[in-house]
């Protein structure tokens, strides 16, 4: 049996990419595909019928056709274009910044139906939540655990005692925390309070609506901002692109998140 | 495309070669390309090598509004029957022939050549969002047009700059969203629909 020509797909747009007069490679997130590319003919043409179903970070139900090297759109129709994002620069910088990180993370055609329920959520999240800003490290620390980088919160990554309830250091490299007594066994380290290792390890054990309840302040949000930034600085090796901009648009006007 | 590969008299070669790199030529269509001009007349030749160098050596952006120009302030920006307290601001000097052939805009304009993309390292240091700032510091313009492309980084840029531009004082507005002329509405998306439903008007 041969394999139909067309098939249907959710979507997620998490790149695009012009090509030649009117048309875009778009990087799409699906459900049953993982992370794939797929061209879209005349997208950028004003009566385009693709134009707004396939715009960046849209959800949609694609119509693909298939080719020898990338699949053609040939219909799309938008299920959440997350309204709520577009009119706040803040959110939309910060779901771009969801998509880059989707985007390094995932190689193409790997299914992962949960990395697509959770950049869904989170997109929903930008929206409508509470405290954005934990939305994000939500995200990040719930994208780590289905990719198999889970940092270790529980107990010391050296000596492998449970951690007492005080100061402890964070070790990229060594995937996790470090007791006051292991943390010269680890040049790279960064200091953690309590209370983020405490916020840390209720965002991996709770689901996102208690975590939203939760009060966090600027300079803990820092702290777990701070953290989180250097892991993926050391699993990726390359500073994200959408990361900068938002520490930029946070210092020339401070959100609250 | 390497030229000392084709086994063809070297001016041809590298004439193939030059074509070869520009945007939607392949290597077929820059060996058609190549004969066409080799079988051309001698005039048309040089017509196109001139229009060409010309090109390179006499559009500079315009001191003002950073439109490519001949002249610096370029035409638009010289013509005194314009609005000069009005500025639409566009993203690439294309667009200003566009708004042009509706004849309906009397302002000045302003060039930023792109739109802040944060995914690929495009901010606003890397447009000339410094030059329009200056521009609107002698008070003598009073609104900004934000006529940047209706896609996600469109969106950013305007927002971006609304931010920095309404604490000064001056209007800021932007191009309505809506459908386009001669389509269908069952096509339309739902951000479209959304915002041409909010700036609906009396018929």
């Amino acid at each position: 049996m041969s394999i139909p020509r067309l098939y249907n797909t959710e979507a997620i747009v998490l790149r695009k990419l012009e090509l030649g007069e009117a048309d875009s490679i778009l990087t799409l997130y699906t459900p049953h595909q993982g992370k794939i590319k797929a061209v879209a003919k005349g997208i950028r043409k004003a009566k385009s019928k693709i134009g707004g179903h396939a715009e960046l970070l849209v959800h949609s139900q694609m119509l693909l056709a298939r080719a020898k090297s990338l699949d053609t759109i040939t219909q799309s129709q938008t299920i959440d274009s997350f309204i709520g994002l577009r009119n706040d620069l803040w959110a939309t910088s910060s779901a771009l910044y969801v998509a880059e990180l989707v985007d390094r993370f995932t190689e193409e055609s790997e299914e992962s139906q949960p990395v697509f329920r959770l950049l869904l959520e989170t997109l929903r999240r930008l929206c409508n939540a509470r405290h954005k800003e934990l939305a994000l490290r939500y995200f990040e620390v719930h994208l780590f655990r289905l990719l198999g980088y889970q940092p270790e919160l529980h107990q010391c990554v050296a000596c492998h005692t449970s951690l007492r309830p005080s100061s402890c250091y964070f070790t990229p490299d060594g995937g996790g925390v470090l007791c006051s007594n292991c943390r010269h066994r680890n040049l790279v380290v960064c200091p953690l309070s309590l209370n983020a290792l405490k916020v840390f390890r209720f965002i991996q054990a709770q689901p996102f609506a208690e975590v939203d309840r939760l009060k966090v302040g600027p300079s803990l949000a820092g702290e777990l901002k701070q953290v989180m930034r250097r892991y993926i600085r050391y699993l990726l090796e390359r500073e994200l692109k959408c990361a900068g901009w938002l520490d930029r648009l946070e210092r020339e006007s401070p959100v609250s998140g | 495309m390497n030229s000392d590969f084709l086994p063809t008299a070297k001016p041809m070669a590298r004439l193939i070669e030059e074509l070869h790199r520009l945007p939607g030529v392949g290597p077929k269509s820059a060996q058609r390309l190549a004969y066409h001009l080799l079988s051309a007349s001698e005039e048309q030749a040089r017509a196109l090598a001139e229009a060409i160098v010309a090109l390179k050596e006499k559009i500079i952006l315009c001191s003002s509004c950073q439109n490519i120009t001949e002249t610096t302030p370029c035409s638009i920006c010289q013509d005194q029957r314009r609005d000069r307290s009005l500025i639409c601001v566009v993203e690439r000097p294309m667009e200003i022939l566009a708004l042009e052939r509706t004849r309906g805009y009397k302002g000045l304009y302003h060039v930023l050549h792109g739109a802040i993309s944060p995914m690929d390292g495009v901010g606003p240091e890397d447009l000339k969002v410094r030059e329009l700032l200056a521009r609107l510091q002698d008070n003598k313009v009073h609104e900004i047009i934000l006529a940047t492309n209706p896609n996600l980084e469109g969106e950013a840029t305007t927002m971006y700059l609304q931010r920095l531009i309404t604490p000064m004082g001056i209007r800021v507005t932007r191009l309505a969203r809506g459908l386009p002329f001669g389509s269908d509405l069952e096509y339309a998306d739902e951000v479209t629909l959304t915002r041409a439903l909010e700036g609906r008007q009396e018929v």
